[in-house]
């Protein structure tokens, strides 16, 4: 891997979290789902990095193997530094004290993630005695508060349950929660999926005015182009496990270098939509992926060397980070490569 | 250009394949556990409330909504899946309503359904091809084997799964996404239906097959002279997808018009709002400020006057401001005080749940032994910071009283379907009354 992603323009000297090289695959008895595979990015503080894919692509398990939040199962390898410091291997004690005031998280499903049995107020309570034992009482709840009204909860609320909140105030509550520890970084998993689109452009207002205002990095991964757009700085677009491309976000909505970025751009229905479009075929099983470049059976561009070799990382002249053949490295494409690939005609039945 | 549409034709027309008429669908809820102890009483929810609406012959029609705007309930009500309330849906000329599950039976052959989740769909002990076939069977069509199995073949190959014998005895745990759609409406087509109603068949699936099965659906359309009722959260799919749309909120279509004017001259601000808010995958667009403040209401008990008036930027003198907006503008404002400065305010109101019964004359309470001047002051302050919010416009008349500051609002008005353009709509900003009766309220103020 020549350029593996370093952003070190915004976030001034070195990243805050920097991943390298990172694997997460699952055991199921027979071969392993290759969920993640040697996938390698970085953020800055007060910078938002998209992760978007389709269901599948690896996206959620990246974002829980970036905070150790994986099960049993899982075997992980790669690095993960934040700060500087090696999160990989690190003992569960420790990495659950680092989950928290240091990496904050928010879910998709707040209500999953909430005690239905504990107060609004009993949740702030106990998150920040486990992290912040230094504070008294009166601290506590001043801080509480200051959080949830800053999320727009009324104050007057604070001692009710969270089957008491609609979805979108719950959203709010879970954010609160993270925010409360003031972490650096946020890892936020499709964190509007469930939410309605009035509500949605709420959130992300949210975490707009957070970046701005807190210097926090956040990790945003979800399937839904339109928020990264107006959500992220950056964006990394995964594909079966990897990263088939990563750049600025502007730079890669106005000129994707991988043909699976601009095929899923052209596939996604929006208000400027005025032709149907999609991509041949379904995504893979992470099982047993495709050889060589894992999106070649549904490419459009696809060459004689996307099926015979894994792509290498190259960056483009507008600084995306890209794997794609059509992208060189000249020298490594033998004798031929760039010719079309051949292949038999996709059944329509195949397609979806 | 503002006239009442008042009650469609009530002549049945051939060019509508159903008629509906001021279409009512209630459900009743128990409340919680909690709200038992506490001796709140159960109500209901009016999931459809009042929707009246015509599909005419080979058109797509979206019902666009929010959670909880009624737009599932209303397609299944349509079908007779859940029982209307009240109202009128004539399939054809001849009523729906009111029939039993044995006299409805027949007519449902003519209107089919698709649900979002095709996983949740197709009952995974089955193969494809039984499942396909079993309208058929179920409907006593056909019974013989070879026959059942030959019409699914047919409808099979019709929405893509060829050859069919491919797909005949898989299981639906064999197939992807897509194909199971694909299945799911073989399945919906195989008896020959007039209307099909599609429940957000396409947001269960990924972007990049969700515009092959919004493809395949228009091609069977044509091919097969369906009409269909597209059910959506999606204003995008809807946008490209439907000839018409209708804008729900809280049980009630806001707003009904041809899709192109929807979005380029949307009339109802809870449109307009809608379509704000759509994330846009170009980022030289931001998020946008503006937003409607708030969430969906609670419908058991949903707001006086128009259902979007608490949220609505363009609310006026009569949408139907009352106590709990008071409640709600109250509190909002308290998160954006200082913690010291929330609670020196907070004592000078007392408990607040005096406002959570809607009422057009309420008091915000004096704290315990205190004086109706701290709140007329708090009140004051509000006014202050907030001047600008419609929601003063309604406000009618306030009085220090011992009890606290007693809160009179304008009396709310019931919006109701006006034309405007080529669409209907129910807001007030388009009725020549409520603006004549807003004017008056004007300039009675500017008098005193």
């Amino acid at each position: 891997m020549s350029a593996t992603g370093d952003n070190r323009e915004r976030g001034g000297g070195e990243p805050i979290l920097d991943v390298r090289d990172l694997r997460v695959w699952y055991g199921t008895g027979g071969d392993p789902v290759r969920a993640v595979d040697g996938v390698s990015f970085s953020i800055g503080a007060g910078e938002t990095l998209g992760l978007v894919g389709e269901s599948g692509c690896g996206k959620s398990t990246l974002g829980r193997g970036v905070i150790g939040l994986l099960p049993d199962a899982a075997a992980v390898a790669g690095s993960v530094r934040y700060r500087g410091r090696e999160l990989a291997g690190l003992p569960v004690k420790e990495m659950r004290e680092l989950r928290g005031p240091e990496l904050g998280l928010i879910f998709q499903e707040p209500m999953t993630r909430l005690d239905p049995l504990q107060t609004i107020e009993a949740h702030f309570r106990e998150t920040l005695r486990t992290h912040r034992p230094d504070l008294d009482d009166d601290e506590v709840r001043r801080r509480s508060l200051e959080t949830l009204a800053g999320m727009g909860i009324p104050r007057t609320r604070f001692g009710q349950y969270p089957h008491e909140f609609s979805g979108g105030m719950r959203q709010r509550i879970m954010i609160a929660l993270a925010l409360v520890l003031e972490p650096k970084v946020l890892i936020a998993d499709e964190p509007t999926t469930a939410l309605d689109v009035i509500v949605e452009a709420q959130i992300l207002g949210i975490l707009a005015d957070l970046r701005r205002n807190f210097d926090t990095a956040i990790l945003l991964i979800t399937h839904n182009l339109g928020i990264v757009a107006e959500a992220c700085d950056r964006v990394a677009v995964m594909y079966a496990g990897e990263i088939a491309e990563e750049g600025d976000a502007r730079e890669v909505f106005a000129e994707p270098a991988h043909p699976y970025t601009r095929e899923l751009l052209r596939s996604t229905i929006s208000l400027e939509t005025t032709g149907l479009n999609y991509i041949p075929g379904a995504p893979p099983s992470l099982i047993d992926p495709p050889p060589a470049c894992r999106f070649h059976p549904r490419c459009p561009n696809a060459m004689r060397v996307c099926a015979e070799r894994h792509p290498i990382e190259v960056r483009t002249k507008a600084g995306q980070r890209v794997s794609c053949w059509l992208h060189g490295p000249e020298e490594q494409i033998p004798e031929g490569g760039r010719e079309p690939l051949e292949r038999e005609e996709l059944l329509e039945a195949e397609e979806a | 250009m503002n006239e009442t549409a008042g009650q469609p034709s009530a002549e049945p027309s051939a060019e509508n394949v159903l008629e509906v008429r001021d279409l009512h669908t209630t459900y009743s809820v128990r409340g919680s556990f909690f709200d038992r102890l506490r001796g709140r009483e159960s109500g209901s929810v009016r999931a459809v409330d009042g929707v009246s609406l015509d599909l005419r012959r080979g058109e797509v029609l979206g019902l666009v909504g929010e959670s909880g705007s009624g737009k599932t309930t209303l397609g299944r009500t349509l079908l007779g899946l859940v029982e209307a309330t009240s109202g009128s849906i004539r399939l054809e000329g001849e009523e729906l309503t009111g029939r039993g599950e044995a006299d409805l039976r027949p007519l449902r052959r003519r209107m089919q359904i698709v649900f979002q989740d095709p996983h949740a769909s197709l009952n995974p002990a089955m193969t494809i091809g039984a499942l396909v076939a079993d309208p058929l069977r179920f409907h006593k069509l056909v019974s013989d084997r070879e026959e059942l199995r030959a019409r699914a073949s047919e409808a099979l190959e019709r929405v893509g799964l060829a050859p069919a014998s491919e797909f005949l005895d898989k299981f639906p745990a064999d197939l992807s996404g897509g194909q199971k759609q694909r299945a799911v409406l073989a399945r919906a087509i195989i008896l020959g239906p007039d209307v099909l109603v599609a429940d957000e068949p396409v947001s269960m699936l990924d972007m990049s097959v969700r515009a092959k099965i919004l493809e395949l659906m228009l091609e069977l359309k044509d091919e097969l002279d369906l009409t269909y009722i597209y059910i959506t959260h999606d204003l995008a799919t809807a946008k490209f997808f439907c000839d018409r749309i209708a804008i729900m909120y809280l049980g009630q279509v806001v707003e009904l018009g041809p899709a192109a004017d929807i979005y380029e001259r949307p009339h109802h601000p809870y449109t307009a709002a809608l379509l704000r808010a759509i994330p846009e995958p170009d980022p030289r667009r931001a998020v946008p400020r503006d937003l409607p403040r708030g969430e969906v209401p609670d419908a058991v008990v949903p707001p006086l006057g128009c259902p979007f008036h608490p949220r609505c930027p363009k609310a006026f003198e009569v949408c139907g401001w009352e106590s709990r907006d008071l409640r709600t503008l109250l509190e909002d404002r308290w998160t954006r005080l200082s913690q010291d400065d929330y609670e020196r305010e907070r004592a000078g109101v007392g408990n607040l749940d005096v406002l959570d019964v809607p009422s057009v004359d309420t008091i915000l309470p004096a704290p315990d032994g205190g004086t109706g001047e701290q709140p007329a002051e708090v009140l004051a302050a509000m006014r202050a910071d907030a001047a600008d919010d419609p929601f003063w416009s309604g406000v009618a008349a306030t009085e220090v009283t011992d009890a606290g500051v007693r809160v009179r609002f304008h009396e709310p008005r019931v919006p109701r379907d006006l034309s405007v353009d080529r669409s209907v709509v129910r807001c007030h900003l388009h009725d020549p009354e409520a603006l004549a009766a807003a004017e008056e309220i004007r300039s009675e103020r500017d008098r005193d």
